[in-house]
């Protein structure tokens, strides 16, 4: 075959004209790639070089193998193959440049070696069917939150370019050579069919001489159209990964938030660049579905153009991406972190916008209700504005049995929660939950009016103050206490307890109830003397579940009291969050264009059949589903229950 | 011989306002009691239209001049207080309104004198006036007494029914035009009408809300019957809302008004927190509810377990009826 | 503008309210004090006045438990400057706190000032309402229940707007310097984050006067003190319909509402 590169054209020598497209490429890649990069460096320092093989491996199954894409079997699938293409295409694309511009390397192109040749055939026929059905979704059965944008088109078209013209290329080769065809199944086929469209034997090496040139110029294009579109996840995501927080459940330290671009963590403003703006986000996210004004895919568009916009201002650290995204937005988010779940680039949504929670309540801005609630968090430790002498008035009934841990040691303390102690809807689960523990001969005590509301959602409305005024008073009560663990049945204390707290008495051990009572049922402390015979379906609390990974204990409680559990389509870490954590709870909650996060889930669990009853294992999921059945008019065909309830029932003779 | 009991008079744009009334009643009762006449003190310029109602009170005294025209509190306070230093009453009484609510502690002030806040209840005892008071918010009541003539006292809204305090005829009227004016550095410059609009639901003074417990839309018509009667308007807890059965500018609780009517009456809601927060502080509460446990009788003041279909239109014509035999014409 | 804030602590109606042995006072053991929800607004008044117009808010208070937790948070808010009025007891009736109160308003220096703003009322106002009593010994211009102050600094002239019944409001043009009874300001009362109340507390001071007893102010003496019945539960009332309504409608009769 003609060398491309020694070839000259119209008397320039091949290699010439490919050093100037390779430089004129690799110019604009590396001009726009540097802007990038110093924005990056401007922004607040996030140092994340710990825990290297960790790291390693999270990019080997993430981007390797790309394991969060597969939870959409189909697409994921797709994906993993355009993926592998382009590794295979890419690594062969350098291997022909360095040739093609060094003539005189003692090296043979690519696909002279019959088994790379063939390698390359295959992924691309892979790639294009692949490609095939990218765009079948994306324009035919196109997903929510999915964008037939220009963009997209042109990468779809480009990638199909250099994959077609591999082929034909590879076509005329064996036009020229049918030797070659041994290696080249697709060129066999091409060829014969050019010959059988009249084609001759001679005019192959011109056509493999275009179609090299085409394939060639279409990845430097490629590369130099990249940073500027949305596929700049492609260079950008493995470093995404990489860096990414090892602990998604952890929020930045106390800062003073962030409003302005160099107020954000690198990381932060990096979430824009390494988006794929593949939607799974938003397809998970509850404020998005309801309809209110959050939407995390166009959060993180908005983190990339400002950064962009401040590249090209003058005033680039004034550039205030707090504003562009409104404070409704902010505000919006229950943080589930179903979105972070999902994200296969690993951004971190959650943290991003407490951080601009942060910057609103500096400054004095927070919704109305909301700031009634904090002001009386503040004064009585508790978010419903009653004294903190009422706290542990749902136990008077219980004549005393519950001991207070600050005049007796205690093995169990039982940290109550807001919700479990002031709500009267969920006063009787709470008590439920004591007898269960009077039953098992458990030594449980409280911390009465000395318990402060422990300040998870505090923190997550960007209180930070806040948080640590109650943190103080808390650890306060704490040491006033003898107890060898800690216990609660609110998933948000049990957070906040369990990680966001110094190590309490020591070392105790922070408990969801759900995990006492499954200890207690195993061990035999618990015994069960009515099995419940009933179906019924169980909601993952997003603080217990994804931001704690307790999701066996409470259905090894349902199993044990002879639940039948039936799951429903989102569960476990897919769980569909019932809108009240991050504060949302405290705030106005408005009529909603679509339905509120709690009536899909009402209605989720209505759809399976059989069964009767939501059983919860969080206070605010009793408040929020009560209501949404309320709401959705099907109270007579669901009930909620907290899961302490039905053990009780379980469990008394 | 003690001296008389006044009552100042609220006006509001020529306009007697209730608290007149009631106060005229306490007043009323008050001057049996001593055995002294009632005097109402009415304080402004061209005044006949409001004199016909008086009746109740032995006499008015007219003070009308045109610096009393507009209600500026200072130059009021100057005139009643002359006048009670020439007139020595025994007590003056004061309703707090938003237009007479400085009135008593200045008159006070400038004279001298003792002045009881909020009072809910005034009668003579071993000599000396005796006055309830309600403290904190209604938490706490105090009693509190004074010797000295005059005292002044200010009356919280509701210390007695309208109708005992309103006749149809005019007492005897004297009229005093030479009056003192104080020379003033506040003037009224225009009154702005409330705007046009939906109700704004945390200004009535008596709310009717409607939960889930009104079932269906049609049954609505039986509280706004109540609440017509009443004076009032009528709001709902969210499922109502949701609905679309009353607008959003109706929604009473966390997500909508917070709301502090002088009556508010709880139909057929559950008394969700959410709904509380919105208006637990309203001064009484009387819940309908045909569920004995339903946690709004912890808030409410008085309750009745009962379908309100049964109870709504029982109370509605109940207070027709009274409202038929006490005044008739009272507008 | 140069603007003083009276702020006063009252019993805070959220914990419970005991009566003590002495059967005249409040019990002291769980009392609670914060700061009176009107005198807020008025201090919201204030600091929306200031932004507009710039200027100095100055804070004067009686001492009483928790006050300086109230001070530094209204620093932290935007005032300039906290005072606060040693030794005065609560049982002083209020002609004598106000005549103490114009003492320490030139004692701390405060005077002149052209707006002196506070609470139109305070849930514990027995013998009288200090906006107006304050006005009086000052003879400056006054008006309470005020729900908005402006000030027009092109002509200088100061409009207060006043809520009367049934959503009717009253523009007054009043001259300064003026005592102000607020109602409620413009805005709800704004939110202050922790981290700033604390950082006020560690950089900024509360100043501190004191000012003699005046005397021949006595206080009215409170006879006895209860709580009204009915409190924690509902009364309820039961019969048939009708008998229910007609003791509904004795209640309401007797709240005055029919
Ligand atoms: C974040 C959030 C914000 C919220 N904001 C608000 C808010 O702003 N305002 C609000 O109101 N709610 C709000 N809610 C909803 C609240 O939790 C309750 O669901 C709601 O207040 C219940 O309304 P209800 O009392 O009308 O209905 P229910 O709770 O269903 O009560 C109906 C009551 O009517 C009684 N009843 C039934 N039939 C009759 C009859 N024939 N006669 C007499 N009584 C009868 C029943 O015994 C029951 O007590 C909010 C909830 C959440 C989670
Ligand atoms: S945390 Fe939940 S609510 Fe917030 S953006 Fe993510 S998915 Fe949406
Ligand atoms: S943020 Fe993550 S999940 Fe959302 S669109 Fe971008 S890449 Fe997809």
């Amino acid at each position: 075959m003609p060398d491309p590169t020694t070839f000259a054209y119209f008397g320039l020598p091949g290699y010439q004209a490919l050093w100037l497209l390779t430089l004129l490429s690799f110019a604009v890649f590396g001009g726009r790639v540097l802007q990038h990069v110093r924005i990056l460096a401007r922004a607040r320092p996030d140092p994340r070089w710990d825990h290297l093989g960790q790291r390693s491996l999270r990019v080997v199954t993430e981007v390797l193998f790309q394991r969060r894409l597969l939870d959409e079997p189909l697409i994921g699938i797709a994906h993993l193959l355009i993926f592998w293409s382009f590794v295979l295409f890419a690594a062969t694309f350098f291997w022909g440049l360095l040739r093609g511009l060094i003539p005189t390397l003692p090296i043979s192109y690519p696909d002279d070696v019959g088994s790379i040749a063939l390698a390359m055939e295959l992924f691309a026929v892979l790639g294009l069917a692949a490609l095939g059905i990218a765009a079948v979704r994306r324009y035919v059965f196109t997903p929510v939150a999915l964008e037939r944008s220009r963009d997209a088109t042109t990468i779809l078209i480009l990638i199909a370019v250099v994959l077609v013209s591999f082929l034909a290329l590879s076509g005329f080769r064996v036009l020229t050579h049918p030797s070659e065809q041994a290696w080249r199944p697709v060129g066999g086929l091409l060829s014969n069919g050019l010959l059988a469209a009249g084609a001759t034997r001679e005019v192959g090496p011109k056509w493999y001489l275009g179609m090299w040139w085409l394939h060639m110029a279409t990845v430097l294009g490629f590369l130099a159209y990249l940073p500027f579109s949305k596929h700049l996840h492609l260079l950008a995501s493995p470093f995404a990964v990489f860096f990414s927080s090892l602990d998604a459940r952890r929020l930045p330290q106390h800062s003073e938030g962030a409003a302005r671009l160099p107020e954000f963590t690198w990381r932060e403003l990096f979430s824009g660049l390494a988006c794929a703006e593949c939607g799974r986000c938003d397809r998970a996210c509850p404020s998005f579905q309801s309809g209110l004004a959050l939407d995390p895919k166009e959060l993180i568009r908005k983190v990339k153009e400002a950064v962009i916009a401040s590249e090209r201002s003058a005033v680039a650290d004034g550039y205030a991406l707090l504003g562009e995204v409104s404070s409704d937005q902010v505000w919006a988010c229950t943080t589930c972190a179903a979105c972070m779940e999902r994200c296969p680039v690993f951004n971190e949504h959650v943290p991003l916008l407490v951080e601009m929670r942060r910057a609103l309540v500096l400054n004095g801005e927070c919704p109305s209700r909301l700031q009634q609630v904090l002001l009386s968090l503040e004064r009585y430790g508790n978010s419903f504005g009653q004294a903190p002498r009422a706290r542990p008035k749902w136990c008077s009934s219980l004549n005393g049995w519950l001991k207070d841990a600050r005049r007796e040691p205690v093995d169990y303390l039982w940290f109550t929660g807001d919700y479990a102690s002031y709500d009267p809807r969920v006063q009787p689960a709470t008590r439920a939950l004591a007898r269960i523990f009077q039953r098992a001969g458990l030594n449980v005590g409280l911390l009465h009016e000395a318990e402060h509301n422990a300040g998870n959602d505090v923190r997550r409305v960007g209180e930070e103050g806040l948080f640590e005024l109650l943190v103080e008073k808390n650890l306060a009560a704490f040491h006033s206490a003898r107890f060898k663990r800690v216990l609660t049945a609110d998933p948000h204390s049990y957070h906040a307890l369990k990680h966001e707290y110094p190590p309490l008495n020591g070392s105790a051990t922070v408990l969801h109830h759900t995990e006492v009572i499954d200890g207690l049922l195993q061990s035999g402390q618990l015994a069960v003397h009515h099995e419940l015979l009933r179906r019924v379906t169980y909601h993952d609390p997003c603080y217990l579940g994804r931001y704690n990974g307790v999701y066996a204990a409470p259905r090894d409680v349902l199993h044990r009291i002879g639940a039948e559990l039936v799951e429903m389509p989102r569960n476990r870490r897919n769980a569909y969050c019932c809108g009240a954590g991050g504060g949302r709870i405290w705030m106005e909650d408005t009529p909603v264009h679509k339905e509120r996060p709690a009536e899909a889930r009402v209605r989720e669990a209505a759809q399976l059949p059989g069964v009767e009853m939501i059983v919860v294992s969080c206070p605010k999921d009793l408040v929020m589903f009560q209501d949404a059945l309320k709401t959705t008019g099907l109270e007579h065909h669901l009930t909620v229950c907290e899961i302490a309830e039905l053990v009780e029932g379980a469990v008394t003779p | 011989m003690s001296g008389n009991i006044w009552v100042v008079a609220a006006l509001c744009r020529g306009r007697l306002l209730d608290a007149t009334y009631e106060a005229v009643a306490l007043g009323r009762e008050l001057a049996e009691n001593l055995g002294t006449k009632l005097e109402v003190l009415l304080l402004g310029h061209e005044l006949k239209d409001v004199l016909g109602t008086l009746g109740i009170a032995d006499a008015v005294l007219c003070v009308e001049h045109a610096a009393l025209a507009d209600p500026v509190p200072e130059v009021h306070a100057h005139v009643v207080a002359r006048l009670a230093g020439t007139r020595h009453p025994q007590a003056i009484l004061v309703p707090q309104t938003n237009v007479t609510w400085e009135l008593g502690s200045l008159v006070a002030g400038e004279l001298g004198v003792p002045y009881v806040n909020s009072c809910t209840e005034l009668r003579m005892v071993e000599q000396t006036l005796e006055a309830h008071t309600v403290l904190y918010g209604g938490k706490v009541e105090a009693i509190v007494r004074t010797k000295h003539a005059p005292s002044i006292f200010g009356l919280v809204s509701g210390v007695r029914a309208v109708e005992k305090g309103y006749a149809d005829h005019a007492p005897a009227t004297e009229r005093i035009t030479e009056v003192d004016v104080q020379p003033t550095s506040v003037q009224l410059r225009r009154y702005l009408e409330p705007e046009a609009g939906d109700i704004d639901i945390s200004k009535e003074e008596v709310l009717v809300g409607v939960g889930r417990g009104i079932e269906t839309r049609d049954n609505l018509e039986v509280s706004k019957e109540l609440a017509d009667v009443l004076g009032g308007a009528i709001c709902g807890s969210r499922p109502v809302i949701d609905q679309g059965w009353l607008p959003l500018s109706r929604q009473v609780g966390k997500s909508g008004a917070t709301v502090k009517p002088k009556l508010y009456i709880a139909a057929g809601i559950s008394g969700a927190p959410e709904h509380v927060e919105g208006m637990k502080g309203s001064g009484l509460i009387i819940a309908i509810n045909s569920d004995p446990q339903a946690p709004i009788f912890q808030v409410a003041h008085y309750g009745i377990v009962a379908k309100l279909l049964d109870v709504l239109p029982a109370l509605t014509e109940a207070i027709r009826s009274r409202s038929r035999r006490g005044m008739k014409q009272y507008a | 503008m140069k603007i003083v804030v009276l702020l006063k602590m009252v019993p805070d109606v959220v914990e419970e309210l005991e009566i003590a042995p002495d059967g005249k006072s409040l019990d002291t053991t769980y009392l609670r004090m914060i700061l009176n929800d009107s005198d807020n607004h008025a201090l919201e008044e204030a600091l929306l006045l200031k932004e507009r117009h710039g200027g100095k808010v100055c804070l004067l208070a009686p001492d009483a438990p928790e006050v300086d937790d109230a001070l530094f948070a209204a620093l932290a808010k935007g005032a300039d400057r906290a005072v606060k009025i040693a030794g005065i007891d609560a049982a002083e009736g209020t002609r004598a706190v106000v005549a103490r109160i114009v003492q320490a308003l030139s004692t701390a220096d405060l005077l002149p000032a052209d707006l002196i703003l506070t609470g139109a009322q305070a849930i514990d106002d027995l013998d009288g309402l200090v906006a107006p009593l304050l006005a009086q010994t000052l003879r400056w211009s006054h008006l309470s229940v005020v729900n908005q102050v402006r000030f027009d600094a092109s002509t200088g002239v100061t409009t207060v707007t006043k809520e009367f019944p049934g959503g009717l409001r009253a523009e007054f043009e009043i001259k300064l310097p003026a005592v102000l009874g607020i109602q409620s300001a413009e805005k709800p009362p704004r939110y202050v984050p922790v981290a700033k109340v604390r950082a006020a507390m560690k950089s900024l001071q509360i100043d501190s006067t004191t000012v003699p007893i005046a005397a021949g102010m006595p206080a009215l003496e409170i006879q006895s003190m209860a709580k009204p019945s009915a409190a924690g539960h509902a009364e309820m009332l039961e019969g048939l319909p009708e008998a229910v309504a007609g003791k509904l409608c004795d209640v309401l009769a007797a709240h005055g509402l029919l």
